[in-house]
């Protein structure tokens, strides 16, 4: 392999979005095989959590915590022994919401709970109480190009430890006034589980470099509603990739990081 | 990990802004607290403001990313000579094999509470001068450093709370053993903003004086901001003497959202695979920065699980009594308080602790002193249980 060209297996895949309930269901639709029609997407909290924490999940842990344990279940794998990465574009979006509001009130009267939730790792805290791992866990953010980001450290961990790792993206919409500012359209998240190569356990293995040329355009989906999906969405960019892996066919796309691209060969195994 | 070259560092924090003021406070053991007078915060606490941030309007290179956060990092970027590093660097290796991985934990969300205040009365629509990626994003940090250096490599920021810049250290490391890039920028900044001070008032952390780590007395932190850069290089630019990252550890806690672990096991864990990256026996650790943000329950976790690996004879200080706990930033903060420990030879002090728990047993450092010291393990520890120690020495 050239230089800064990184190969991963993929070893499962979950995803959670409007009208894509879970992968099995979702692959159907990727692959063109049945039409995709937007549903509202539902968010249970996670039952590893305890009873309180349950009852004050927010929705980021949530909609994280569904698709990480979905990931970790189809591999087969001991949470405990993953260390993962989370990678969303900003903070938790109700919880924020609720600090700024408190704060232009007389009081500024901020919740603790509210402002332990707030920061950008609040569902990677949580993963980590619910699986009790001790793993390093690292929440990261590249703005619309999060989950590409998050891609790249993963794979990058991976090889570099010779280590299976969890990869989490997930963004949801914020309440208003931020999103007029910060528009996302609706909830996406999706999680991997990237193992160095050679792994015996891969459903394919990635190419992952960076664009030799960084102009260029980012892969998209053929289906008009997935593609404003994809848009609306900074965790929805990885769509075109998940596509390919739910045909298991061979193929290339090509990710937006914030400068430059990356562009991942996908085989199937 | 094969050690990587630090060739550049920069820092700007209430203690001092360039190395030269951050050095000479460190050894004369001043502190950069007083009483919060920040803002319209109205809180009896102490904080660690950078002076002069206000009057950085005017700067061109700022534009649709000018905040606070961003202030901070455009003023420690400018000192040390490191931009002229980074020109250095470019033209080594080019633009696009640089990467910048950068943490934060509240990025430039100050600029939204104050646009809060100015929402449409009957709309409650923002003002239309607030720009939301610029600014609050997490990611701007970075993008304003690659946009003002120029670089064109892999960039993230990393937020996992308090342990944000030590983590940075291991992404880069990993991204150049990788091939992704041949150098690095890391570091980062945290600005005062109201969400952190109310928000650690509410969880009854803030202290009512400065913050005394280690002290039996301790109350609480005080919060302060800073920003810090250093530029890593690959291993093969290494030349004996020269300052290097060793080896850098990160675990979960596993435990709880906002307090850790009482008995510090992944405290330990993390200093533990910092060792091992390094490939060095505890014993050849001659200082620790601690964490030691003068929380009761922090400052005790952390001292049992420094004892129970390094026993009671290293020395060990937390320099948050310096600088306050500037949070996202105080993973670079140290890690640059560290490297000076090893060039300019000494043990730094922690003002303000005046009697030590007697209960705490690690060798705690209160007065900085001269001493030999060419291995520094660094602790941080954040929110979510997220934690990372980073080894820094000289290359053999």
């Amino acid at each position: 392999m050239s230089v800064g060209t990184i190969r991963v297996g993929v070893e499962a895949v979950e995803l959670r979005g409007p009208g894509l309930a879970t992968w099995t269901d979702a692959r159907r639709v990727l692959i063109g095989r049945e039409p995709y029609r937007a549903a509202p997407i539902v968010l249970e909290p996670s039952i590893h959590l305890s009873p309180a924490e349950r009852r004050r999940a927010i929705p980021s842990v949530k909609l994280a915590l569904a698709v990480g344990a979905g990931a970790v279940e189809q591999s087969g794998r001991d949470p405990r022994t993953l260390p993962a990465v989370f990678a969303s574009s900003g903070a938790d979006g109700d919880t924020i919401s609720a600090i700024l509001a408190a704060l232009v009130t007389p009081g500024r009267e901020v919740s603790p709970t509210r402002f332990h939730n707030s920061v950008h790792n609040a569902p990677s805290g949580y993963w980590g109480i619910a699986m009790q791992s001790r793993q390093a866990v690292t929440s990261l953010s590249c703005h619309d190009a999060s989950f590409t980001a998050g891609l790249l450290e993963a794979s990058v961990q991976a090889t570099s430890t010779s280590q299976p790792i969890l990869l989490i993206a997930y963004d949801l919409p914020y309440p208003e006034p931020l999103n007029s500012v910060r528009c996302i359209e609706t909830s996406f998240g999706t999680a991997l589980i990237l193992s160095p190569e050679p792994s015996d356990r891969a459903l394919a293995t990635l190419t992952i470099r960076m664009a030799v040329n960084p102009v260029g355009e980012a892969s998209s989906c053929l289906d008009a509603g997935l593609e404003e999906l994809r848009r609306g969405n900074p965790a929805a960019r990885s769509l075109p990739l998940l596509a390919l892996l739910a045909a298991r066919s061979t193929g290339e796309v090509r990710l937006d990081l914030s400068h430059g691209a990356l562009e991942i060969g996908v085989v199937p195994c | 990990m094969r050690p990587l070259a630090i060739t550049a560092f920069c820092i700007a924090s209430s203690l001092g802004v360039g190395r030269s003021e951050t050095l000479s406070a460190l050894q004369r053991g001043t502190s950069g607290l007083v009483r919060c007078q920040f803002e319209t915060i109205d809180l009896p606490t102490f904080v660690g403001a950078v002076a002069g941030i206000e009057d950085m309007r005017a700067d061109p290179t700022l534009g649709r990313f000018d905040c606070r956060n961003n202030r901070l990092a455009r003023l420690a970027l400018a000192q040390d000579r490191f931009e002229f590093a980074v020109e250095e660097a470019k033209e080594r290796y080019g633009a696009e094999r640089i990467g910048v991985f950068l943490g934060t934990s509240t990025s430039g969300i100050l600029q939204t509470e104050q646009a809060y205040r100015r929402r449409d009365p009957a709309s409650g629509r923002l003002p239309p001068d607030f720009e939301y990626a610029g600014t609050q994003s997490t990611f701007s940090l970075a993008d304003f450093v690659m946009s003002t250096l120029g670089t064109r490599g892999p960039g993230l920021v990393v937020s996992s709370a308090c342990a944000s810049t030590t983590k940075v250290f291991a992404t880069a490391a990993r991204m150049i053993e990788t091939g992704m890039c041949d150098a690095a920028i890391v570091g980062g900044a945290d600005s005062l903003c109201l969400t952190t001070l109310y928000g650690f008032n509410a969880l009854q952390l803030l202290a009512e004086g400065p913050c005394r780590p280690y002290d039996a007395a301790r109350g609480g932190l005080s919060i302060g901001e800073a920003a810090g850069f250093a530029l890593l290089e690959r291993p093969d630019t290494a030349k004996p003497g020269m300052l290097h990252v060793l080896g850098v550890g990160e675990s979960s806690d596993a435990h709880h959202m906002s307090a850790p672990h009482p008995d510090g096991t992944g405290a330990s864990l993390s200093m533990a695979l910092a060792l091992a990256a390094a490939g060095l026996r505890p014993e050849a650790i001659d200082y620790i920065n601690l964490h030691g943000t003068a929380t009761r329950i922090g400052d005790a976790a952390e001292d049992r699980a420094v004892v129970s690996l390094f026993g009671e004879e290293t020395p060990c200080s937390s320099t948050k009594g310096h600088t306050g706990h500037t949070l996202g930033a105080s993973g670079i903060v140290e890690a640059v308080i560290a490297a000076l420990a090893i060039t300019d030879g000494f043990l730094p002090g922690s003002p303000h602790t005046e009697a030590r728990d007697p209960e705490l047993r690690c060798h705690y450092v209160t007065v900085a002193r001269p001493a030999r010291v060419a291995h520094v393990l660094s602790n941080s520890f954040g929110f979510g249980g997220s934690n990372a120690s980073l080894i820094l020495g000289r290359a053999g």
